[in-house]
């Protein structure tokens, strides 16, 4: 008996150590969160406007029966790194003609507006998603979020967290191309 | 020249080392006493050969030599000197060798101070020490050689990641290594006496010491590394539970145990088959630590550049000396004969329940920090586990412990007296209770485990405060008498009572920032006015001004309270042009009190920038600056201790003795 418990350590640390040299496999990229919704259809859900705002709501069947692609970014006032993102998404919009939708997450409607009216407002649809209920639907983690859904309404790309810097802009801009969201390419 | 210097005093320590971890063990198994005194001379030798290697690369960095890619890597021409000579250790290379250099420097201190050991297990621990030294040596040589040349030469480097330019990280990595590492000689005597097959009281008295002083300087460095975060990183948090943060602080709670189970071994020949393993499960807790931040195993802030070769090398270093000593462990622990017994209510069991506590606290931040790779291995599902797990599951076992480390220090060895003791404890108890209902009618609102954290830090500090009155009988007898009594106490007693006195701090200071921070993040134009925690802030709006290798933005915020103008604060936000990153640099109005933490971020869009506004963040953190004042009381504590008398290694005698000779530990 004594035996046994005083082998125990070595055991878990064999356990261990298998699960490290497993996890040294060069393919794995730990800070890979991938979504459940990927190649699954979006989510139900139908919000309203942002009141104050003269942009419509949104809800699953405006991403539903669109000829391309569409972006649907997760955003908030309250949130830091959203202000950073809003540039680059704008950029996308003015330049490259994504079409852009917009969920407002767990935001106050007078925040939302001003800080739109601050930065400009480069959104085609917005849903209020007050409750934070149409988060969970699509398994946020945190704001912001970016969804490339297809023109069918199929999840095709996630990107968790802003879209800012050289690194994120050439993946974000990878899977738009992969999706065919960007109207130049696609017709090229 | 220089560097090929270093390279050539790297392979002469491993070629050293070689020698010791073969010659004075086998010099013990066989009794010869010349191969024994070897190690004396190959520590020592190991020890200077790697502090010029180490030299070698801090020239580099000095010169600013960029032929060496490290140097080039890591350095830039235009860094301040001390970060100049602070990018030694910045870089995976660096580190690690600052980590052999540690490594080798306590195997000298045990050649060099250990005259009271006896031979054999000297010899033998010193062995083992080198195997270590060996194998750190190989995986620096044969995979990270610091000394790599680059050619061409490039006209400048690439300066180091400006994050780390930072005064409390520069010494961060040091102190924390010399906790990491410290431990490794612990971890040496510990398989030496698996080896032997015998551990008693003696042992545990030669160990303590280095225990001791490889816990302070993992205090320390935690702490500074958790200073750092508070200052530099601009969230206004001291602790992320970030897996880094965690591989760290998981040597330092089971190194907290060891230190008091080795007390029990030293005190009553107790708990020995259990302080082996936790001086083994410790060491092997800090080379996890190393091995993970450089392994890309897990995802964290602190991560070096991932290569799975070195992981794989690491992880096989990892197998044999944990997987080596656990085995020995398994084979030898049975053998020894179990010591002094005890009551359920005794000083014992106060140290084995701390034991427990602590070992299952370890083993919850383990099992955090390695489920999201557990369960990618076992489901292929990839999450990442936070604060919330960490908080619900941590905090309600460090408040059973503090309960218990309150009672401990006034529970006598083998049996002690439950009247007497309830009756020296009932006041405490209920002076505890007091303060934490003064705190809810003062405080009113705040989550009710905050009040309940409350009432554990009073409960510990007046108990420690009290037990120590106790000791010294103050007010029982005159003040001078009581005066001479506390000169009279051994060192390590009033080092418990500071350290102890310490965590009782160290938690005010973390209930006060947690429960009731403030905070607000605004959007804010030249004239904007915010309130906060009876503040009244005005920004006047931000400048730019130019330092050594950066570009700064700072903005100019007044602080009045009651309309009369408190302080002026500067908080910037740092463009580094050579590294292209930026920094947060907070501007903090530090009081006893609490924290006013204000930083900075530049505007989003250029069309706003041009309004002149600026997004503020503003934070109240109340009491923040206790769990730094803990620390640091923590920290003299364990200095004070390893001042005792009854733990000097056998260091030469100082001139001059105290004036009364301390009294026996009862």
């Amino acid at each position: 008996m004594k035996r046994l418990i005083s082998g125990l350590p070595l055991l878990a640390a064999v356990i261990f150590g298998g699960f490290f040299l497993w996890g040294l496999n060069p393919d794995r990229d730990p800070n890979e969160i991938p979504s459940v919704l990927i190649s699954q259809p979006a989510p139900e859900f139908g919000l309203d406007p942002v009141p104050g705002l003269e942009t419509p709501g949104l809800s699953q069947s405006d991403l539903v029966g669109n000829e391309r692609p569409v972006v649907v970014n997760v955003f908030a006032s309250w949130c830091v790194p959203c202000r950073a993102e809003h540039a680059v998404l704008t950029r996308f919009m003015e330049r490259e003609g994504i079409r852009l939708f917009g969920i407002n997450y767990k935001d106050k409607p007078e925040d939302a507006v001003k800080w739109l009216n601050d930065l400009g407002n480069p959104y085609e649809r917005i849903g209020s998603d007050l409750s934070g209920r149409t988060g969970i639907e699509w398994g946020l983690s945190g704001v912001p979020e970016t969804f490339i859904v297809d023109g069918d309404g199929t999840v095709l790309f996630r990107y968790v967290g802003p879209v800012v810097g050289p690194d994120a802009v050439e993946r974000f801009t990878e899977a738009l191309t992969q999706a065919g969201a960007l109207p130049n390419v696609a017709e090229s | 020249m220089v560097p090929e210097i270093g390279h050539f005093a790297l392979a002469l320590a491993l070629a050293l080392a070689l020698v010791q971890s073969v010659l004075p063990i086998a010099g013990a198994s066989r009794g010869n006493a010349v191969w024994m005194k070897s190690a004396q001379a190959t520590a020592i030798g190991q020890v200077l050969f790697v502090a010029i290697a180490f030299a070698a690369l801090m020239q580099a960095f000095i010169v600013s030599d960029f032929t060496v890619r490290n140097v080039v890597e890591n350095s830039h021409s235009l860094k301040p000197m001390l970060y100049k000579v602070a990018g030694t250790w910045g870089s995976h290379e660096g580190s690690l060798l600052l980590w052999i250099l540690i490594l080798a420097v306590f195997g000298a201190g045990v050649a060099w101070f250990g005259s009271n050991i006896p031979a054999e297990t000297k010899a033998r621990t010193l062995s083992v020490q080198a195997w270590i030294s060996v194998g750190f040596l190989s995986f620096l040589l044969l995979t990270s050689n610091p000394f790599e040349r680059v050619f061409p030469p490039p006209l400048d480097g690439n300066d180091l990641n400006p994050l780390l330019q930072d005064m409390g990280l520069a010494m961060h990595p040091p102190l924390l290594y010399f906790g990491y590492v410290g431990f490794s000689i612990v971890f040496s005597f510990a398989v030496a006496a698996l080896i032997e097959g015998r551990v008693d009281p003696a042992w545990a008295r030669w160990v303590r010491p280095w225990t001791l002083a490889a816990w302070i300087s993992l205090t320390a460095g935690i702490a500074l590394g958790s200073w750092w975060a508070y200052y530099e990183l601009g969230w206004g948090g001291w602790w992320f539970w970030d897996p880094v943060e965690n591989v760290s602080f998981m040597p330092w709670l089971l190194g907290t145990a060891l230190l008091h189970s080795a007390i029990v071994t030293e005190k009553r020949d107790a708990f020995k088959s259990w302080t082996i393993l936790l001086a083994i499960l410790t060491f092997s807790l800090s080379l996890l630590g190393t091995f993970i931040v450089r392994s890309g195993l897990l995802t964290s802030v602190h991560a070096f550049a991932v290569d799975p070769e070195r992981g794989v090398y690491i992880l096989g270093l990892l197998a044999v000396s944990i997987g080596g000593s656990l085995a020995l462990y398994a084979w030898r622990a049975p053998e020894m004969e179990p010591g002094g017994l005890f009551r359920p209510i005794s000083r014992e069991a106060g140290l084995l329940v701390n034991n427990l506590i602590l070992a299952a606290a370890t083993g919850t931040v383990l099992f955090g920090t390695l489920y999201p790779l557990i369960l990618e291995a076992v489901t292929g599902d990839k999450i990442s586990v936070g604060p919330p797990f960490f908080n619900a599951a941590f905090i309600p076992m460090m408040l059973a412990l503090v309960v218990f480390m309150g009672l401990g220090p006034f529970l006598s060895w083998k049996r002690a007296d439950i009247a007497g003791l309830l009756d020296r404890i009932r006041f405490v108890a209920v002076l505890a209770v007091i303060a934490a209902l003064a705190a809810w009618y003062l405080l009113n609102g705040g989550p009710i485990m905050a009040y309940l954290a409350i009432l554990g830090a009073a409960w510990l500090l007046f108990a420690t405060l009290r037990e120590w009155a106790l000791r010294i009988r103050l007010f029982e007898v005159s003040l001078a008498e009581a005066a001479r009594r506390a000169r009279n106490l051994p060192r390590a007693s009033h080092g418990m009572t500071l350290a102890h006195a310490g965590v009782a701090v160290l938690m005010m200071g973390m209930i006060g920032s947690s429960a009731w921070k403030s905070e607000e993040i605004v959007f804010a134009a030249p004239g904007t006015e915010v309130a906060i925690a009876g503040f009244d802030i005005t920004f006047e709006g931000a400048a730019q001004v130019q330092g050594p290798n950066f570009i700064a933005d700072r903005g100019t915020l007044v602080v009045r309270r009651d309309g009369e103008l408190v302080t002026t604060l500067f908080p910037e936000r740092r463009y580094y042009p050579v590294a292209e990153s930026q920094t947060t640099e907070s501007a903090i109005r530090s009081t006893l009190a609490g924290d006013l933490y204000t930083s900075i971020a530049t505007p989003a869009s250029d069309q706003v920038n041009n309004a002149g506004a600026w997004t503020l963040r503003i934070l109240y953190e109340p009491l923040v600056n206790l769990i730094w004042i803990g620390a640091i009381l923590l920290v003299i504590g364990g200095c004070l201790s390893l001042s005792d008398r009854r733990l000097r290694v056998g260091a030469p005698r100082r001139a001059k003795q105290p004036a009364t000779d301390a009294v026996p530990a009862e």
